[in-house]
């Protein structure tokens, strides 16, 4: 344990890719199965336990801690594994190195409800704080290191001079701790076989694109589609390498997301792989990320669950067929197939993602300010901009340059006055850092339309805690009240993608990613803007559905 | 008499009105107590100023020379009566010439401890622990995921990571006043001999601390040379200089960073900080505790930081605790604050 701990430690600090990589390749060089699979798997996201979870460290912490004051001080670190490592009452620093990562892993899988507590107590009183912080994460599941699936795989490929896309292709083919990827990598065996059809493809990824680059750019080039509000995903289905059905739901970095969507996946009713955005269709209309965010994140889901929020996928990318990968195809022949492919699979929980017709940029510019008139119709406010493909464009992993182009929608921006405070997390722990905040009645008082907890530099984000510690009327628990009287307070400007009618808001509407995107520290908060004029701002978007 | 008769605050500071006087006023007033030297206590433009002559030093290195309109040195131990109030300075091992001030009238005593930490210092004067009723503490650590590790052993971890990257330069952001000497003493005292290279702005401080005897060895303004001179070496600056391209003259720099902020990593990574060292001049949790107990005060008033948490103990401990909520007190460690 101590190994892995340490590993995670310099992660933790090492702020350059290639740093990091160097780390993990001399981590799995010289780590013994099953060690490093496990090591992997838990850096990678593909580790759950049943019955080892964050409540019952809260529990421990409870048995063990003074709640209130273990309460400030999560509050203040902002991380529940950092701030129960480093405030568990050890008698002294014992050595750990009879621990391994897998005695704790398998520890974790087979020790049934009643004994874990008991268990995982005992290993923390084992372990030094590092020890215990990389125990914690484990069971929390959020490392915070700093390494994505994709790094790890990185650091593979090169321990075993393979390419990042080779690694992807077999990474499937194995589950934790990858004895047969690792085997494969040190040339003791052959590469584990992948279906072609149930696998994860590496997503192709798109630009951002300016208005002055489109007059280097011919028209007749490219074709246009909408940029949907919902998450990136493959749905792959066919047969696996023992010859058996199955069907996966993938995430844009190839996290399965197939537990968290059975009512979806049930209706895989094809040889393929399709790219396409995660949408909740509902009374007709597809809904924005808002509502879609709410079935996110769980590993599992209720049917009641499965009823308010009807996924489908709008595809809009046709990457394998039957066995054949079809990813070397340009753009239009893609297409093509996929059209085909949507019309051949009325069951399927899919529909195709309409093309955007336009001879001209400024026909796409038209479309992209008025989606509902551009084509969208009642499923305008899922979009967010246009995606702009070339025709001969081939379907390539990473982000190549010159053939994908998004163009969101620009932003909205309204001047609010800072409210409310409360620290944050992760990153931005221990400082106030999340910032409710409000406009004019025409009573003359604030009233709170959103909370932003980020869009500032490092830098501001100081300035702005230290303006909430010394301008605080009031405490709530973890929330400070802020001045904000009509001369004496902190204006933010916000920029925001949306705005819909919203029962649960005070004010009645709510702001779709609102971020702060300037401090006014010049403004008098009686110059901040009103409800009236947000009201003016609803009035005049896209008809909502 | 009332403990609040004595001192009690007000917006400019704690305040005591038989002597008219603030201590560690925010803005000027006519009549100052100041603590120490750091800039959120100690602040330039007032009518009169009592301090330790280490910290009236300190002052006039920072501010010049016309700080204050007078000033009047009082040190360790020597009691001076305004009034009926007798107030005399007791060290506080925060940084050079750091004082609490006990403040003494009609039988009651009150001691505002400014900051202060327990943890050794070779660079100043030890705390006291003074006797009293009323104990002014601050709180900046006051959460038990707080307990400082030695600065010895954190010293130590900087000269591993010296000796296993040789072509690299260690930068170690640290507080102009007190943190960078502190760091500099350890590293003497680990064995360090060779140059310390400092940035321009902590050479005033650095130079004040030798001229009282501090011991600091050979330490050196750091000046345009080719990248490899500073190769293994130990450069310091302050926090600010870290994330300006000051540290591009260095060769591949490992950034340090000298705070009691750093036991928490999100802090460290917030700065971008690869080699944390946990190192600070405030009382840790144990030792907050451990100094309220000593000074057998019955009654604890908090001045800033998680005054909340302490309160709280203080209230498991049957002791009378209430948080004063004073505002304008940042605290130097705090990898943004101003050098």
């Amino acid at each position: 344990m101590n190994r892995f701990a340490a590993l995670l430690d310099r992660l933790a600090y090492e702020p350059r890719r290639l740093g990091k990589l160097a780390l993990l390749e001399a981590y799995f060089r010289d780590t013994p199965d099953p060690d490093r699979g496990w090591a992997l798997a838990a850096m990678t996201g593909a580790l759950t336990f049943k019955n080892a979870k964050a409540g019952l460290i809260r529990n421990l912490a409870a048995e063990r801690t003074d709640p209130l004051l273990f309460g400030l001080s999560y509050d203040f670190v902002g991380d529940l594994a950092e701030t129960v490592a480093l405030m568990w009452p050890a008698d002294a620093t014992r050595a750990n190195a009879q621990l391994t990562i897998t005695d704790v892993v398998e520890g974790l899988q087979t020790t049934p409800k009643a004994e874990l507590p008991r268990v995982v107590a005992d290993w923390l009183d084992r372990l030094d704080e590092n020890g215990r912080w990389a125990l914690l994460k484990l069971i929390t599941g959020a490392l915070r290191i700093g390494v994505s699936a994709r790094l790890a795989r990185t650091a593979l490929a090169q321990l075993g001079g393979k390419s990042a896309d080779e690694v992807e292709d077999v990474w499937h083919a194995d589950a934790p701790p990858y004895p047969h990827v690792f085997a494969w990598l040190e040339g003791r065996a052959e590469a584990p076989s992948v279906a072609t059809t149930v696998r994860f493809y590496p997503p192709m990824l798109s630009h951002p694109i300016e208005p002055e680059e489109f007059a280097g750019l011919d028209p007749s080039d490219f074709c246009a589609e909408w940029k949907w509000d919902g998450i990136r995903v493959q749905a792959a289905a066919g047969k696996d390498a023992g010859g058996k059905r199955a069907a996966r739901l993938y995430s844009r970095t190839g996290e399965d997301l197939s537990g968290g969507f059975p009512d979806l996946v049930a209706g895989f009713d094809f040889d393929a792989v399709l790219d396409g955005e995660l949408l909740i269709k509902r009374g007709g209309g597809v809904q924005d990320f808002n509502t879609l965010q709410q079935r996110l994140n769980r590993k599992t889901v209720t049917p009641k669950m499965m009823a308010e929020f009807p996924a489908f996928i709008r595809v809009y990318d046709l990457l394998a067929l039957g066995d054949e990968d079809l990813r070397a195809l340009p753009f239009t022949k893609r297409r093509a197939k996929l059209e085909a492919f949507v019309s051949a699979h009325p069951l399927a929980p899919i529909d195709l993602s309409p093309m955007v017709p336009f001879a001209t940029w400024d026909d796409l510019t038209f479309a992209r300010a008025d989606p509902a008139d551009g084509g969208a119709g009642s499923d305008a406010g899922a979009v967010e901009g246009v995606m702009i493909k070339r025709r001969d464009a081939p379907y390539l992993a990473g982000r190549p340059k010159g053939y994908w182009f998004k163009w969101k929608r620009d932003p909205m921006v309204i001047d609010a006055v800072l409210m409310y405070a409360q620290r944050g997390s992760g990153k931005r722990s221990s400082f106030y850092s999340d910032y409710t905040f409000g406009v004019w009645t025409e009573a003359g008082e604030l009233t709170p339309v959103g909370k932003a907890y980020f869009g500032f530099t490092d830098e501001e984000l100081i300035e702005l805690d230290k303006f909430v510690r010394n301008n605080t009327e009031n405490r709530f628990g973890p929330v400070r009240e802020v001045t904000h009287t009509k001369t004496k307070g902190l204006v933010l400007e916000v920029a925001f993608e949306g705005l819909q009618r919203s029962a649960r808001h005070k004010s009645g509407v709510a702001m779709r990613f609102p971020r702060i995107s300037r401090i006014r520290w010049d403004k008098p908060p009686r110059d901040a803007d009103t409800l009236e004029a947000l009201e003016k701002l609803l009035s005049r978007q896209t008809p909502a559905v | 008499m009332q403990p609040a008769q004595i001192l009690h605050p007000r917006p400019e500071g704690l305040y005591c009105p038989q002597a008219d006087l603030y201590v560690d006023p925010t803005r000027p007033v006519p009549r100052a107590l100041i603590t120490h030297g750091h800039s959120d206590h100690a602040r330039a433009g007032h009518g009169s100023v009592l301090a330790t002559p280490e910290t009236l030093a300190i002052m006039a290195a920072r501010y010049g020379a016309a700080f204050a309109g007078s000033t009047q040195a009082l040190s360790y131990g020597e009691r001076l009566k305004i009034g009926d109030v007798t107030f005399s300075l007791h060290s506080a091992g925060h940084v050079l010439g750091s004082a609490q001030a006990a403040v003494e009238c009609g039988g009651t005593r009150v001691v505002a401890s400014g900051d202060y930490k327990r943890q050794s210092d070779p660079t100043c004067a030890p705390f006291e622990v003074v006797p009293c009723d009323v104990f002014i503490s601050e709180a900046t650590f006051a959460l038990p995921v707080f307990t400082h590790p030695r600065a010895e052993d954190e010293v130590k971890k900087l000269l591993a990571s010296v000796a296993m990257f040789p072509e690299r330069a260690h930068v170690v952001g640290a507080y102009a006043l007190g943190k960078a000497q502190r760091v500099m003493a350890e590293l003497r005292r680990a064995g360090w001999d060779k140059p310390i290279f400092v940035h321009g702005a902590l050479i005033a401080l650095t130079e004040l601390y030798k001229a009282h005897g501090v011991e600091l060895g050979e330490v050196l303004p750091v000046e345009t040379a080719p990248k490899s001179y500073y190769a293994g070496a130990i450069v310091m600056g302050p926090p600010g200089a870290l994330q300006t391209p000051w540290v591009r003259r260095f060769p591949d720099p490992v950034t340090c960073f000298a705070s009691g902020w750093m036991r928490i990593r999100a802090r460290a990574r917030q700065r971008g900080v690869e080699l944390p060292l946990v190192i600070s001049d405030h009382a840790d949790w144990p030792d907050l505790q451990r100094t309220i107990l000593d000074t057998g005060a019955g009654e604890i008033w908090i001045t800033h930081g998680e005054a909340d948490a302490l309160a709280h103990w203080c209230g498991t401990q049957g002791l009378k605790a209430k948080a004063l909520h004073l505002v304008g007190y940042g605290d130097e460690e705090e990898p943004g604050a101003a050098a």
